[in-house]
């Protein structure tokens, strides 16, 4: 009886493995294939990751990617870190409109954004690459405050207070004492506001204007004209990177959860 | 008291419109070693938070050595705090917390290590340096933020419900311990407490606190033998507190018994309340004695019995060494001098007269 249930468990989490990644390992396994057809495998090949470093549209869209990523994963930490220290100060009211306030833009549609976030740039700044830098960092604060806020909620104050009591200022409290426990949510924070604006394609092509390209609206317009196998291998690269950082990210924060883990058994 | 090291002046605080502190003063001398008791909410940490510069009293003063130090942030003050939570800096050895204000001040580093080893050794910890403070337990916890406090040689050591987090047994150690690095470092202590065998077992003076308010202050003696109001008789220790009416000095009428005491000052024929503690009650013989009851309940609490004898309407709390068997009729006596007698309150927050 017992081995049937975990023979069907194990059938039902296999089946779901497969109806997630199926379609990204054909898409990397057609990275690696030497045929142009879709369905056909033609043997082993690298050409396609060399015609695509050799691409100097792909590097450039990739250079304004990672630019871009970092830029405003950067900005909405500095911004969002504060913010979520200040929201958690709020009263029990304010603070829930606040975190509402924080939730809505991710939930939103990212269309809506898009277009309402084009319609006040063209009337303020040129379209271009601050338009699009901008409405990152606009997208990506909720992530930080929201990744940052439980660390702030677990944050214990009286480290802080004892730090003033024992003759540091405020500011030097905040950076000695408060910061060093925020760093594990700041960096997981960063690296899901990296990740979502590498992501992002909806948002980026409505601010963009002309001239800019990520490598998602790049390979958008590409596809416009004709899927070519270069994407095969660029979607491959920007699954493996993106995969790699979700990895770091759980890893960090698994290891910083284990010490925390172990005082509330002891309390 | 002639050595005056800290004032509080007129201090009056409340949060979100509730008063919690109405024109507070009190005084505490060099070297004294001052327990503020009382329930929880009725102001005694927050009479802490604004000698420590974490709350700012909305009227008042903090005098510090006859200096104004209202308006100071927790960082210029000469106090320290030992606080109630776990307080350490987690990302720093034992040897780093203790070291921190020390290095603020720009210490020597053959003067930090000395000191380290000095309040390690103190608090009983020696060897703990380089150990991480979520690998120690509760009380070993705060006896590194003792220690981390006392390395600044702060001229008043607050502490505020510091073994409130610790287990019975723990608790009796570390209040033994305080008392004996109380009088190593020779510093004035004010601790903050509800629990009232600590107040009793270690302080020079207790400040009975309710609803912001002193209700009596004297040592641990006088606070536990002369209570001066039904709250603090009630607070402090188990008590009968009954009705009676003080028919002349020195005889009081209990249950239409009169009884002598030594209470003088209460007028004639006023009605007061009287406080008797139920280790000063003695059980006799039924008909012996000045009040005649039948048991109604026992229990054997271990060094004594818990016996409940019921006179009239009233169940009066005896703990005696001697088994009584329920059912019985029995005879209670008391000596004069056990007798407490004290004025019947007018509000119920009435400021006794302090005895200093």
């Amino acid at each position: 009886m017992k081995r049937l249930k975990d023979i069907a468990s194990g059938i039902y989490i296999g089946l779901i493995g497969v109806l997630l990644y199926a379609p990204i390992l054909v898409l990397i396994v057609l990275s690696f294939n030497n045929s142009r057809s879709r369905v056909v495998w033609g043997g082993f090949t690298l050409d396609w990751y060399s015609k695509l470093f050799s691409n100097n549209q792909i590097k450039e869209a990739l250079l304004t990617t990672v630019i871009l990523a970092l830029a405003s994963a950067v900005i909405a930490v500095l911004i969002g870190v504060p913010g979520a220290i200040g929201i958690h100060a709020l009263r029990k009211r304010p603070y829930k409109v606040m975190m509402g306030l924080t939730n809505i833009p991710m939930l939103n549609a990212d269309i809506v954004t898009g277009i309402a976030l084009m319609l006040w740039f063209v009337h303020f700044i040129p379209l271009g690459f601050g338009s699009v830098l901008l409405a990152h960092i606009t997208f990506n604060i909720p992530y930080v405050i929201l990744s940052v806020m439980p660390r702030v909620q677990q944050m214990n104050i009286a480290t802080y207070e004892a730090s003033r009591d024992l003759g540091a200022g405020p500011v030097y409290s905040f950076f000695k004492i408060m910061l060093p426990e925020l760093v594990p949510g700041i960096l997981s924070g960063f690296f899901m506001a990296f990740t979502m604006s590498m992501d992002d394609f909806v948002i980026t092509y409505f601010t963009k204007g002309a001239g800019v390209n990520t490598l998602s609206t790049m390979i958008y317009g590409q596809i416009r004209k004709g899927i070519k196998p270069e994407m095969y291998a660029l979607s491959t690269l920007i699954f493996l990177v993106v995969s790699a950082i979700l990895i770091i990210v759980n890893a960090l924060s698994d290891r910083r959860k284990t010490p925390k883990k172990n005082i509330e058994e002891r309390i | 008291m002639s050595d005056v090291i800290l004032q509080l002046k007129n201090i009056t605080k409340s949060f979100d419109g509730k008063m919690i502190l109405n024109d507070f003063n009190l005084d505490i001398g060099r070297n004294e070693f001052v327990t503020l008791l009382g329930p929880s909410g009725c102001g005694k940490s927050t009479i802490l938070r604004i000698i420590g510069g974490f709350v700012r009293p909305d009227k008042g003063r903090v005098l510090f050595e006859g200096e104004d130090i209202t308006m100071l942030p927790p960082e210029k003050r000469n106090v320290n705090t030992v606080f109630q939570k776990y307080s350490l800096f987690p990302h720093m050895s034992v040897a780093d917390n203790i070291a921190f204000g020390l290095k603020l001040k720009k210490k020597s580093s053959q003067y930090i290590k000395d000191k380290i080893d000095y309040a390690l050794k103190l608090v009983n910890l020696d060897g703990y340096e380089d150990r991480e403070p979520l690998s120690l337990s509760g009380g070993q916890q705060q006896r590194v933020a003792i220690a981390r406090a006392i390395v600044n040689e702060p001229e008043v050591l607050l502490l505020d419900e510091p073994l409130g987090a610790l287990d019975l047994k723990l608790r009796h150690e570390m209040q033994r311990e305080l008392i004996k690095i109380k009088k190593e470092v020779g510093i004035t202590f004010l601790y903050v407490t509800h629990d009232q065998e600590e107040a009793l077992m270690m302080s020079d003076r207790i400040i009975v606190m309710n609803k912001g308010i002193i209700q009596q202050a004297g040592d641990s003696k006088s606070i536990y033998d002369e209570p001066q109001n039904a709250f603090v008789a009630d607070f402090i220790g188990e008590s009968n507190i009954i009705d009676g009416i003080m028919v002349r000095d020195c005889l009081v009428n209990i249950q239409g018994v009169d009884f002598t005491c030594v209470d003088t000052g209460f007028g004639e024929n006023n009605p007061v309340d009287v406080v008797i503690r139920p280790e000063d009650l003695e059980i006799v013989k039924a008909g012996e004695g000045y009040l005649t009851g039948q048991v109604i309940s026992i229990i054997f609490k271990g060094a004594y019995y818990e016996i409940k004898v019921k006179v009239d309407d009233y169940e009066w709390m005896i703990q005696s060494v001697d088994p009584a068997p329920i059912g019985e009729f029995v005879g209670l006596t008391i000596d004069p001098d056990n007798i407490q007698i004290m004025h019947k309150p007018v509000r119920d927050d009435e400021e006794v007269a302090r005895d200093e």
